[in-house]
């Protein structure tokens, strides 16, 4: 009765004795789902234009934060760094589609897949060439990202919220906004639909693959980039944030992989089910259940709905 | 394919293999050394990796080696990475090495088995096995100059002598912050007894090591236990992560431990808010040492370092340092012990045991103060060695106490039970035959 009651009565009764408590882990759960969000994003827009699941997303996270640390570092003024960090996504772009995908094209899903884990090996290797293995600072400063705290008294306690996890969650916001907009409003965004719908009818409608695959990939660097910036500066560039970043495979599980706004609710729900999950259950098995709760989570909703929240349910005809 | 392509191809494959051989004269020993400059422990790695090689480097360009042999280095990148470890060993052991540095607890456990039955001496200095202390049962084992639990137990020591001694710990709590895994794992069991021996609570705290720099739910966690002190053991982007995450949850600094794996890099991580910071510590940091000033001068002006000019003498760089003087000392013993010039492992193991770096020895190798005496021997492999605390002043380290020792008299006990349990549970764990010079 004693575990009982610990599993489904404690955890609620503390929740009540202390609503600080459980604001301030609904504020850690909402910030952490909301990089994850940003993370799964970039799988999403890459998934969606062609069908491949990107394993390299996560050292794109961390090859691009560390270009643009590095090139602080070597002296280039913030904001320049910031945009030639933009311009080495954009190369990186290209030499993807060029090199990885066009001789790959019709290839099947496996093989781009796989390719795509030779592409994180050697942006590894490729970036620990570059900017040696050392962790960097971000630099907060010069990019004006606002730091402080915000200690606010509420629910007979304390809730604390960083500026710079509020400028995370702006940040993330307006970016995955414009996103949805360019690709729901725009041309490309159309055209990508219909790269996502069906390679060969959009070929035939004049639609040019490369060029989107260059647009998609460009979009998810520059996810990248922000995604970055926004963990580096929580937490320091190194190269264990690319480890972080698949976390964003149960957020794609939860959301579907081909949705935008599932990329975003799955990101809230992982984010916050892990950080209430370890704050109140962990204790009962002696913590570190958060590294595994999100896969839970996935699991349970992948019973139910094998297309993720918001992916699209596929009928075959047979 | 014809004969003469076979041939050819053979010739061609084996002059590529000699080629990546390091080039081992008569007159040389061979140290592999067992580094990690890449991976998410490499922010730790990367400083040791330069401080053991730059000072064996320099030894080579300054005296010609040791005793007049030079020193063959080579490194092995194990990225932190047990599996990739054991594969170094296994690269390197037909190389005749007269010492391997695993340089990760995970890294040494599997090889303490196989050090004895290929006769290669395994250096963890300060780190693996606790129980491998013992000479007696882990004759291949070094690991000085004190153990995790030495080191536990000089923490809890540090806390209680300020709380106004031990007995006034009962009823508090303290958190451990460790890295889930065997290295951050080590000293719980100590932990545990002494929290039933002395009556604090404990609340552990794991980091997995995909989370190191995801670790908000850990300080969520210590908001909610309010642990009066917080001990760390962590290693890579965890150090620097941990001191971030406890300046944004205002975990106050003064009440937060660690033992003596951080570097200046993790310290700084935290910024201004990181003051307060502490750690154990048993060496000097800075470069003002006459072989340090070798090292900048031999090696380093020279450009046959990998290290930055200005990371030379930080904490982490002289801890590679000290680990690269322990190397020296033992094969130095060695030749002495033994009369030869080129020594093997075996002959390194019994200079390992003779080692005995007093104050005259240290000024002798241009060490002065730079750390206290450490004297092995045949049956102790660690020396247990008091360390002091230093605290980050925002800018550096500051040491803060004087040598605080080791609570010995609750580590022993304990340390001899895991050492015999240790041998128990590895059926056919053999009885020490090598004989012990009169010496140690």
């Amino acid at each position: 009765m004693d575990i009982l009651y610990k599993i489904f009565i404690e955890p609620f009764v503390f929740m009540g004795e202390a609503p600080d408590l459980l604001i301030q882990t609904l504020w850690e759960g909402l910030v952490s789902g909301v990089l994850y969000a940003l993370i799964a994003l970039g799988f999403v827009l890459i998934f969606k234009a062609s069908g491949v699941f990107n394993f390299a997303q996560g050292i794109m996270v961390v090859f691009a934060a560390l270009t643009l640390v590095g090139l602080y570092e070597k002296g280039v003024p913030a904001f320049l760094a910031l945009i030639l960090a933009v311009l080495v996504m954009l190369v990186l772009a290209v030499v993807v589609e060029r090199v990885v995908l066009r001789p790959l094209v019709n290839q099947p899903d496996i093989i781009l897949f796989m390719a795509t884990f030779g592409l994180t090996y050697f942006l590894i290797g490729f970036g620990e060439l570059i900017f040696g293995g050392n962790p960097k600072e971000m630099i907060t400063d010069a990019l004006f990202l606002p730091q402080g705290t915000t200690e606010l008294d509420m629910l007979g306690g304390m809730v604390r919220f960083q500026h710079l996890d509020i400028a995370a969650a702006v940040i993330a916001s307006i970016m995955i906004g414009l996103l949805a907009v360019f690709f729901s409003k725009t041309r490309i965004g159309r055209a990508l639909r219909a790269v996502a719908d069906s390679h060969k009818a959009a070929l035939s409608v004049g639609i040019s693959l490369n060029q989107i695959w260059v647009i998609v990939w460009f979009a998810a660097g520059i996810v990248a980039l922000v995604a970055g910036i926004m963990w580096g500066a929580r937490s320091g560039v190194s190269f264990s944030l690319q480890i972080i970043a698949l976390k964003a495979l149960p957020v794609l599980i939860l959301g579907g992989f081909t949705s935008i706004p599932g990329a975003i609710i799955g990101g809230l729900i992982i984010g916050v089910g892990e950080k209430i999950g370890e704050f109140y259950w962990g204790p009962l098995v002696g913590g570190g259940v958060e590294t595994w709760l999100a896969y839970v989570i996935a699991l349970l909703f992948l019973l139910y709905r094998p297309q993720g929240l918001f992916g699209e349910k596929i009928i075959e005809r047979i | 394919m014809s004969f003469r392509k076979l041939g050819l191809g053979l010739a061609a494959a084996t002059m590529l293999a000699g080629m990546a051989l390091p080039a081992f004269a008569q007159d040389s020993v061979y140290v592999p050394l067992f580094t990690y400059r890449t991976g998410p422990f490499a922010g730790s790695g990367t400083h040791i990796a330069d401080g053991m090689h730059d000072y064996l480097r320099m030894l080579n360009e300054r005296d010609g080696g040791i005793g007049g042999v030079k020193l063959v280095l080579e490194e092995c990148e194990t990225g932190y990475d047990t599996k990739k470890g054991v594969e170094c060993y296994e690269s390197v052991k037909g190389k005749n090495p007269v010492i391997v540095n695993p340089w990760s607890t995970g890294i040494t456990l599997p090889l303490i088995p196989r050090a004895s039955v290929d006769k290669i001496p395994i250096l963890s200095m300060a780190y693996g096995l606790s129980a491998s202390a013992r000479g007696d049962i882990f004759p291949w084992v070094f690991n000085p100059p004190a153990t995790y639990w030495d080191g536990l137990s000089m923490i809890v020591k540090y806390i209680g002598e300020k709380e106004g001694g031990l007995e006034k710990l009962k009823g508090k709590k303290i958190g451990f912050l460790h890295l889930d895994a065997a290295f951050g794992k080590e000293p719980v069991p100590l932990l545990q007894e002494l929290a039933k021996d002395i009556g604090f609570e404990v609340a552990l705290y794991p980091v997995a090591a995909q989370d190191m720099q995801n670790q908000s739910s850990q300080w969520l966690s210590a908001r909610r236990d309010r642990p009066d002190y917080m001990i760390m053991w962590g290693w890579g982007s965890m150090n620097g992560a941990a001191v971030k995450e406890a300046v944004r949850s205002g975990y106050p600094m003064d009440k937060f431990y660690s033992v003596w794996w951080p570097g200046e890099d993790d310290a700084r991580a935290g910024g201004a808010g990181a003051k307060g910071f502490k750690m154990l510590n048993w060496h000097a940091v800075g470069t003002n040492f006459p072989a340090i000033q070798d090292i900048q001068k031999h090696v380093v002006d020279k450009g046959l370092s990998k290290a930055s000019k200005d990371k030379v003498g930080e904490l982490l760089y002289n801890r590679g340092v000290y680990n690269s003087l322990l190397i020296a000392e033992g094969i130095a013993q060695a030749q002495k012990v033994t009369g030869k010039k080129v020594v093997t492992g075996e002959d390194v193991r019994r200079g390992m045991e003779n080692i005995k770096l007093d104050p005259a020895r240290l000024k002798e190798l241009g060490l002065e103060g730079f750390t206290d005496q450490l004297v092995l021997s045949c049956s102790d492999h660690n020396g247990h060695r008091a360390a002091f605390m230093q605290e980050w002043d925002g800018t550096k380290w500051v040491k803060i106490s004087n040598p605080i020792e080791p609570m010995t008299d609750r580590v022993k006990g304990q340390l001899e039970a895991a050492a015999k349990d240790y041998a128990e549970k590895n059926a056919g764990w053999p009885k020490r035959t090598e004989a012990c010079d009169k010496a140690s």
